[in-house]
């Protein structure tokens, strides 16, 4: 193989963008259609993730110009191993995901045609690829739109559902909106590269090495900030997100919750570190405190869903929030010059990037596998598949503890890396952010615990207890397509965790590139059983030992008291001697969250009522019990309510214009003529 | 030789200690509890009897559960003697101590937890459902306070390895420090939120409006019971020796020396016998809380801790 | 003992009046409050003895004495009395947001760190350090004053007030001229008097000491 990573995932990337174009042609055989283009969408999928490993372990840098876009504006190519990283989380994931596909699309046949399905993802993943591949604002924000409107179709793919409409139109123009503040921000940056007269400044190579006056970089990177902040959806930016992820199909919500984020987090990274080289400690600080507020709040909201795929959209807004608390501390270490410091900042940051991939891509995988067999994503009327989907139930259980951070998965190792930085945060030189920092720790490890909370009432709603809806519903097991995709994510989840020095030896040179210095040498010091930061005597882990050491011991005690001559009896559980348990007198996802509701209830609009009906016989006693509950979001009237009116009022005032006569619009292009032809 | 197995020798010894010294300690807190309310105790070594009989008795499932259920004692029961190998209890100088900091130390009592909250809603009762939430709500509201509390004591050493904590401490001179003392407050209300004593939970409840940890248990029989009964007085134990160990490690054997073993037993001895007594005052003096006032109980705990923090900043 | 060892008796000291300040902010029981702040006093009389010993000034031990006999003894006497005959001593004041308020308390001391600072700079006396939380105690006690809404409660929160201007004296300047911590303490005594004088007025006028009915007495509109 002679190709460089650069030209391997330009190749991915036009096969993509084949098959999307040959999938029309398919459109008569659907059945052939899933299984050739799918099959055709893992393998690019694969050579653009090979394409990113390499890139990452070689650590070089490769550029082509591609002569073709408007003249004298070339599209400028550059894989770095920051994008090389990128790409390799999202192809990686869009790998098991296309595998995945295979058996989930197949589901649609008969309702509805999967080609524009099939056209939209591989335009979707060939966009995300493009985004991180582009070296220019130009190609960026067309590599942009592509995502930003073929991931539209998706979401909209079953757009018999007046709400999927509507969650795709408010998708559509939030990323609009971010779009914009991004486009406004590179236009800066550009600006102050090369002047504001000619257009030379769009590269980012240009960008890079300007120096901007520091108050037009803070706008700067404000803009870009909030631009990227709009997609990846952080709060109080997040309206869209658990609108949109829900209702696309679940192999497109697990590519958006898992990978699609992260190109915001690649632009955020990459405009921070890379193009602008963080000035004030204070830009650092905002990125933390949003982070802070999406992580908790994220976590928060999850607990309160009954829907399941709703649920896990909400559990990214809380994890693209720990991401970004990394970035915002490596921001702040960088600041003041701490090299060191940062790179392990943003190497927890990275890392999460990575894994959250890894488990959400593997529980929303999961969700598409329970709502193909359940058809629905009510919890609240699920419970008990564990006896069901005897694949499934193990793989989603990875997930939830990966999700949850609980060691030897890989969710754990980047919560780890966070609380080792935020640990390190005395070293700072300034006293108001030494006291600050740790109560930023103490909100990190409060997400933490309620993350677990949260996945455990998915985990036990879902699939323990038992069955809650209605009878004779058949469930079956997932077909082999999905399962193996799933497998593939479970242990992509497990191998991060119980190997992360493999790991950050392998994406050490990100830090090294963004911010001069690199960790590996002394969190690798140990040799590779032992995970050192910065020090053994100042912490250490191991995952291989934790996770030998659980399994050791279990299988220990299992041989020594599990005796076979003792027969296990099987009775009907503890029912108190009233008799006549039934399911719905199971904890439901409702009241597992109530103590959520009632100690963190002020932060959302709860309207709970309970209505009964006197009891004629026994006045005392009430019967029929009809409990509502209904919870809203806050910001959604503070925030979205006034700007969603003024537009809609602002629309009717322009909507005069419309007569519907022709001679009126003819009219108005004449006045516009002779208006510009007047000030030219 | 001697100096390459003595590690190993100290691993095994400390692990067996934990073993056995649990049901010791918890016997040990009985019997005081009893002659404190005036009645005659069974014993110090009732416990062992209690597991031994568990052990011996058929064991009994729900119809609903699934492995989850039976698995669930064991992955326990690992997940608490791994951290009992890794606590410095006996030694500073113990081969796995590395394996996890103080913070993956949490980490791996929360697969515990995890677990055994699991378990308790697969049984597909009230019951299990409500232990489960209830004791997801004091853990996660105690998180922040364990996590400023650890902030506090790594301020102190700059370090979160427990062995390099305690070596730290033993090592420097005495000195006051505000810092550590609210630390350590902070973290003897953890350490009753987080292994359920009085006044958040009542580990001999089996009332339905009040118990917690026992709600979650409620199905589990013969060995399962035993196995979960045994690592919970494991956890008080570990739980004990944590606070010994970061906040009063003085007694402790050093690295390389085999002589200051006896010395080393006999102070952790007395220092688990006087929290026990500690314990049972604060059993016998307090009563339980209602369920929502726990979130004040742990928000005063996060207050300690933060205090702890300020206070190093402030005053050291 | 040593100056080095005075000096962290001093900043434990310091330490745990933070504390009761926090204390005072999130006890509910009027009795409980009552022995917080006794025990304020205690401590803040220890640390005057301590800082006196280590700053060789021996008007401080006479401070010490007087916060002891007044601040320890005498208002948690006259206000014992002062809830006995008002018959309030069971009472359970009903405050809903205390870990909002333990955070707002939390705010306030990383603030008075911060504004204490240049102070510290300054300054070359070993009680620097505690100047920040004497500073914090003062505006725990505002704090306190706003978020209560019976009269004994507040009264509390001002004389805990007072407590902190005492010790940001103490640790500032060692001390205040003799002549004027006096004054101040008379002072004390005298509005302790004239408080219990006016909670029973208040009682017989609103047939309540809680503060919210006094909202009765702004104009109609």
């Amino acid at each position: 193989m002679q190709n460089s990573p650069l030209e391997l995932s330009l190749l991915s990337v036009i096969l993509f963008l084949i098959t999307a174009a040959i999938a029309p042609m398919l459109s008569s055989r659907q059945g052939l259609l899933i299984k050739l283009s799918f099959t055709f969408s893992s393998v690019s999928a694969f050579i653009a993730a090979m394409s990113g490993f390499m890139s990452v372990s070689a650590g070089t840098v490769d550029r082509i110009t591609l002569l073709i876009g408007l003249p004298d504006l070339p599209f400028y190519l550059r894989l770095d191993p920051l994008s090389g990283f990128f790409a390799a989380i999202i192809s990686l994931l869009g790998f098991f995901i296309s595998i995945y596909s295979i058996g989930y699309v197949r589901a649609f046949i008969g309702h509805r045609s999967v080609t524009p399905l099939v056209v939209f993802y591989n335009l979707f993943m060939a966009g995300m690829l493009l985004v991180l591949l582009s070296d220019d604002a130009y190609f960026f924000m067309v590599s942009w739109e592509l995502m930003a409107v073929s991931s539209f179709f998706l979401v909209c793919f079953e757009d018999d559902h007046a709400q999927n409409r509507r969650a795709g139109f408010l998708y559509l123009i939030m990323a609009h909106i971010g779009a914009v503040l991004i486009l406004l921000s590179f236009g800066l940056m550009a600006g102050f590269a090369n002047g504001f007269e000619n257009f030379s400044g769009y590269t980012f190579s240009a960008m890079r090495y300007s120096h901007m006056p520091d108050v037009w970089a803070t706008v700067a990177f404000l803009l870009a900030f909030f631009g990227f902040a709009m997609k990846a959806g952080v709060f109080p930016l997040h309206a869209w997100l658990p609108e949109a992820h829900p209702v696309a199909p679940s192999n497109v919500s697990a590519l958006m919750s898992g990978v699609m984020l992260k190109t915001a987090i690649y632009g955020i990274i990459r405009v921070a570190f890379d193009l602008l080289h963080v000035s004030d400690w204070w830009w650092g600080g905002i990125v933390l405190i949003f982070g802070l507020i999406s992580a908790v709040m994220g976590v928060l909201y999850a607990l309160m869903q009954n829907d399941l795929k709703r649920l896990l959209a909400y559990s990214s807004v809380e994890n693209i929030g720990l991401i970004l608390v990394s970035i915002g501390l490596a921001m702040i270490f960088k600041s003041f010059n701490m090299g060191v410091l940062a790179s392990l900042a943003l190497m927890a940051a990275l890392y999460h990037s990575f894994n959250h991939a890894m488990f959400k891509g593997l529980l929303f995988m999961g969700a598409g596998a329970v709502l193909h067999s359940t058809h629905q994503r009510n919890m609240e009327s699920m419970g008990g598949l564990i006896h069901k989907m005897k694949w499934t139930a193990p793989l989603m259980l990875l997930g939830c503890l990966a999700a949850s951070g609980l060691p030897p998965l890989n969710g754990f190792v980047s919560e780890w890396l966070t609380f080792q930085s935020f640990l390190l945060s005395p070293a700072l030189p300034s006293s108001l952010l030494n006291l600050l920092i740790p109560l930023g720790a103490a909100l990190v490890a409060l997400t933490g615990a309620l993350a677990a909370r949260c996945y455990i009432k998915v985990y036990g709603v879902t699939f323990l207890g038992r069955w809650r809806g209605e009878h004779n519903t058949v469930i079956q097991e997932a077909g082999w397509a999905m399962r193996l995709g799933m497998i593939m994510a479970a242990l992509a989840c497990l191998a991060l965790g119980v190997f992360p020095t493999f790991v950050i030896g392998w994406m050490d040179v990100i830090p090294e590139m963004l911010v001069e210095a690199k960790i590996s040498t002394s969190a690798n010091a140990s040799g590779w059983l032992w995970l050192t930061p910065v020090a053994a005597e100042r912490a250490s882990y191991s995952a291989p030992l934790v996770f030998l050491g659980v399994l050791a011991i279990i299988l220990a005690i299992y041989k020594a008291f599990r005796s076979k001559s003792m027969p296990v009896r099987r009775v009907p559980a503890w029912d108190c001697g009233l008799g006549g348990l039934t399911n719905r007198m199971q904890y439901s996802s409702t009241s597992f969250s109530m103590p959520t509701r009632r100690i963190y209830g002020f932060l959302f609009n709860i309207k709970e009522t309970v209505k009964y009906g006197v009891n004629p016989y026994l006045p005392m006693f009430n019967n029929k019990f009809i409990y509502h509950l209904k919870i809203r979001d806050r910001i959604w009237h503070i925030f979205y309510k006034p700007f969603a009116d003024a537009s809609f009022w602002i629309a009717r005032r322009v909507s005069r214009l419309q007569h519907g006569r022709i001679q009126i619009y003819l009219l108005y292009s004449f006045i516009t003529l002779i208006i510009l032809l007047v000030f030219a | 030789m001697i100096n390459e197995a003595y590690p190993v020798f100290m691993e095994s010894l400390q692990v067996i200690m934990v073993l056995v010294a649990a049901p010791l300690l918890v016997g040990w807190i009985r019997m005081l509890k009893c002659w404190s309310q005036g009645r005659t105790s069974a014993g110090i070594f009732q416990p062992f009897r209690d597991l031994s009989k568990l052990f011996i008795k058929e064991t009994v499932l729900a119809e609903n559960v699934s492995w989850i259920f039976t698995a669930t004692p064991y992955i326990v029961f690992g997940a608490t003697v791994l951290a009992g190998a890794i606590i410095p209890i006996l030694s500073v100088d113990l081969p796995l101590s590395a394996t996890a900091d103080i913070i993956a130390l949490v980490a791996i009592f929360a697969i515990a937890r995890f677990f055994m909250a699991l378990a308790a809603t697969d049984i597909g009762t009230a019951f299990g459902g409500m232990g489960a939430s209830r004791e997801m709500m004091v853990s996660s509201l105690a998180e922040p306070a364990v996590l400023m509390s650890v902030f506090t004591v790594s301020l102190v050493s700059s370090s979160t390895s427990l062995s390099h904590m305690a070596h730290t401490l033993t090592s420097s001179p005495i000195v006051l420090r505000p810092s550590l003392a609210f630390a350590f407050l902070a973290f003897v209300l953890i350490a009753i939120a987080e292994t359920g004593r009085i006044p958040v939970d009542n580990p001999s409840t089996h009332l339905e409006l009040t118990m917690i940890h026992e709600a979650m248990i409620l199905e589990y029989s013969g060995r399962h019971l035993a196995l979960i009964e045994w690592s919970n007085m494991m956890k008080l134990f570990l739980f004990a020796s944590l606070g010994i160990a970061s906040f009063f490690p003085w007694g402790i054997a050093g690295a390389d020396n085999i002589k200051m073993l006896p010395m080393a037993l006999l102070a952790l001895a007395l220092k688990l016998a006087l929290a026990g007594i500690f314990v049972v005052v604060i059993e016998t003096v307090l009563a339980k809380m209602r369920v929502f006032r726990v979130p004040e109980f742990l928000g005063f705990a996060f207050l300690l801790a933060t205090l702890g923090m300020l206070s190093h900043f402030i005053l050291e | 003992m040593n100056a080095s060892f005075a000096a962290q008796i001093n900043s434990i000291l310091a330490a745990f009046i933070l504390l009761t300040a926090f204390g005072l902010l999130v006890q509910r029981r009027v009795f409980g409050l009552l022995h917080i702040f006794a025990w304020q006093g205690l401590l803040l009389s220890i640390s005057t003895a301590i800082v006196g010993y280590s700053a060789g000034l021996h008007h401080l031990y006479i401070s010490a004495v007087l916060t002891l006999s007044l601040k320890v003894i005498v208002l948690p006497w006259i206000l014992y009395v002062l809830i006995h005959r008002l018959k309030i001593h069971k009472e359970v004041e009903d405050m809903v947001n205390i870990p909002t308020t333990m955070l707002i308390g939390i705010a306030l001391v990383i603030f008075s760190y911060h504004l204490t600072a240049p102070i510290r700079e300054l300054s070359t006396l070993v009680t620097r350090s505690t100047l920040a939380v004497a500073l914090a105690t003062v505006m725990l006690g505002l704090l306190m004053m706003i978020t209560r809404k019976k009269a004994v409660t507040q009264i509390i929160g001002f004389l805990a007030m007072e407590n902190g201007l005492f010790f940001a004296a103490t640790s500032a300047t060692y001390g205040m001229p003799l002549v004027i911590e006096m004054g101040v303490a008379l002072d004390i005594l005298i509005a302790a008097f004239i408080f219990g004088i006016f909670f029973f007025q208040i009682r017989t006028t609103f047939d309540t000491l809680d503060l919210k009915a006094m909202e009765k007495l702004k104009e109609e509109e």
